[in-house]
């Protein structure tokens, strides 16, 4: 019974990482961008809400409706400035400059913030609180609760994606920019969009993590941006659903790792990452676009 | 005649074609002497300038490597930490079980290029930002499962148990010159690497991966070859940090920094040249030894530097100089002396090769 039971919360944190990796995703379907920072950016995100929650008293399951637009406003700006201006250079030139602000952001943080973990609503009573199915599984509320989200964001991305004017743009400038700007879009205006919700969901992402776990300056290379892209690369490119089932496997194997021993619990994940990867190979590059 | 001989023919009275724009004996003794007068340091300064070069030393060899990967095969690798961890714990494994230290350091070099041939299968099916992360997911992999090793010292790593029973000053000398002797003959194998066969498929690569592959150069191959000689280097550079610490942590060996060092260096320095990482670590040294007492001061301000260089000077603090001076140190090209322009305007099989090409000087 306790494998069912960590094999739920495996499930659940699947959503989590879901969460964490579809801004990830997107930005790779619609701009060709891996952002090596993505996992800072969560990071920020986590910080922000902290910084947020100490000024305004706002209940920290709703910090996201201040926290979401900052971070979403912060990627138009970075996208129309810096990523915009290395993508113009070439794609080799986003992989470094996205490097470069991953350390920079990590570093600064570790400057102006120490190397000190936080953690968010540690005294909300749904963030600490779980419920019981017969008398050997318990689940925790906020697991629950940021898979439900994970799984909403999924699905409005998906329609946004397939049914928005919006949506049709950024699957017209991701097929093809030049064309798309031949019939008279602004195609940096659009990766600005894109960029715009994917460090939105990033946010989210940050926060959600914030309250499940604690998070420092190196969280977000340690852990986030690898887990991130392993449940891109486990559930195959391209695919929102296949994030959101690469998150739910990785969580699985870890919580088949912890279970073996407790040290084995992040390895687990990276050795079915890497056995995806001799097995599937064909699945991780095959399609390019996002929908 | 036919008319690929004629034009041969012709070519061969009016054009010359050389390895540099200016006669490079003169670099190739001035690189001599360098050597020369830093192998005689240790006789001149304390042990703390020694540990301060020995550093530079690893930076440079790293660098080196990192810019033969992301400069000429167009790797960007994220997880060069994981050689350099390799190549730390080969020699903590080899001096537990009571060989020198020294001695360890070739065989953990050559443990580490053999270590490069199962990880470029597994990462050799992604392309630029997957196989970025990928590395470093593989990095991080190597390290949780070293970790594991209770004989190696689990998590908290161990000091080095047989060290020579040497002096301080004479160790920390035969450090040095060890440490001199990884990092030229690293930049030679860099530059021999470049000046073969195989020089010109990277240089190839480098400038157009479509028009390389359609010529007919075997590009997988060549990535492969780089990625294990760039998996010996880093391997040799992580020896040489175990050599000059005495003690080897999995945390401070597997960090993801070694990488951020290694690829800011080459960006500021000149991405795709041999001389970049050269004046890259001489950059990096000044900026890390002036912000030494503002802690990670100097890692936000190289990050900068790094990515303003990368957008706006693609080619870096070399390519500035190179511009305006003509001058290679290691000419890893050919100059092709135009008889009409008196040989000024020459077209070169080496220079920058970041996405837009600049003019047409390439040959």
């Amino acid at each position: 019974m306790v494998w069912i039971n960590d094999i739920i919360t495996g499930i659940l944190i699947g959503g989590l990482y879901a969460l964490f990796a579809c801004g990830l995703s997107l930005m790779f379907g619609v701009m060709k961008v891996i952002n090596l920072a993505h996992g800072d950016l969560a990071v920020i995100g986590g910080y922000i809400a902290v910084g947020v929650i100490a000024v305004t008293h706002i209940p920290v399951l709703w910090s996201f409706v201040i926290v979401v637009p900052l971070m979403a406003v912060l990627g138009y700006v970075l996208q129309r400035t810096v990523i915009q201006a290395a993508l113009d250079r070439s794609i080799l030139t986003t992989l470094l400059v996205t490097f470069g602000l991953s350390v920079v952001i990590e570093n600064g943080l570790l400057q102006f913030e120490s190397a000190n973990s936080h953690s968010l609503g540690v005294d909300n009573a749904i963030i600490t609180s779980s419920f019981s199915i017969g008398s050997q599984i318990t689940v925790a509320y906020l697991l629950l609760l940021i898979f439900v989200v994970a799984v909403v964001v999924l699905t409005g991305l998906q329609y946004f994606l397939s049914r928005s004017r919006y949506g049709r743009l950024i699957r017209a400038v991701a097929d093809d920019k030049e064309a798309a700007q031949l019939s008279g879009i602004d195609y940096r205006h659009v990766f600005g969009i894109a960029a715009a919700i994917a460090f939105g969901t990033v946010a989210l992402a940050g926060i959600a993590y914030g309250m499940y776990s604690q998070f420092a300056p190196t969280t977000g290379t340690d852990t986030i941006l690898l887990f991130a892209f392993a449940a891109v690369v486990i559930g195959g490119l391209g695919s929102l659903w296949g994030t959101l089932l690469g998150g739910v496997v990785l969580g699985v194997a870890q919580a088949v790792g912890a279970q073996i021993s407790g040290s084995d619990e992040f390895l687990a994940g990276y050795i079915v990452f890497l056995a995806v990867l001799v097995l599937r190979p064909q699945g991780l590059i095959a399609r390019r676009s996002t929908s | 005649m036919t008319a690929v001989a004629e034009t041969t023919a012709r070519s061969a009275e009016k054009y010359r074609v050389t390895r540099s724009h200016r006669n490079v004996a003169w670099t190739g003794l001035g690189a001599l002497v360098v050597v020369v007068a830093l192998a005689l340091f240790p006789y001149v300064v304390g042990a703390g300038t020694e540990t301060i070069v020995v550093q530079a030393f690893i930076i440079l060899t790293l660098a080196s490597m990192w810019n033969l990967l992301a400069g000429y095969a167009g790797l960007v690798s994220v997880g060069q930490q994981a050689f350099v961890g390799i190549g730390a714990y080969f020699v903590l494994f080899l001096n537990i079980h009571n060989i020198s230290m020294f001695a360890a350091l070739p065989v953990a070099a050559v443990g580490c290029g053999v270590a490069a041939l199962p990880m470029w299968w597994l990462v050799s099916r992604l392309r630029s930002g997957y196989f970025a992360i990928a590395t470093w997911v593989l990095a991080t992999t190597v390290l949780l499962i070293i970790e594991k090793f209770p004989s190696l010292g689990s998590g908290t790593g161990l000091s080095l148990p047989h060290t020579p029973s040497l002096s301080t000053a004479v160790l920390e000398a035969y450090t040095y010159w060890i440490g001199l002797a990884v990092t030229v003959l690293a930049l030679l194998a860099v530059y021999l690497l470049l000046r073969s066969r195989l020089g010109l498929v990277l240089t190839a690569i480098r400038d157009d991966e479509v028009a390389a592959r359609s010529s007919g150069a075997r590009v997988g191959l060549a990535r492969m070859l780089v990625f294990v000689v760039a998996g010996i280097g880093c391997g040799a550079a992580g020896a040489l940090l175990a050599v000059s610490q005495l003690i080897v942590q999995p945390s401070a060996v597997f960090s993801v920094q070694w990488t951020a060092e290694m690829a800011f260096v080459v960006i500021i320095g000149g991405l795709g040249t041999i001389e970049g990482p050269i004046l890259g670590t001489i950059v990096y040294m000044v900026l890390q030894q002036t912000l030494a007492s503002y802690n990670v001061w100097y890692l936000i301000i190289l990050g900068l530097v790094a990515m303003v260089i990368a957008i706006f000077a693609r080619r870096g603090l070399w390519g500035l100089v190179d511009e305006h001076l003509h001058v290679r140190l290691f000419p890893v090209g050919y100059w092709l002396w135009d008889p009409d322009s008196g040989g000024r305007r020459g077209a070169r099989g080496s220079g920058p090769g970041l996405g837009r090409r600049s003019g047409g000087r390439h040959s």
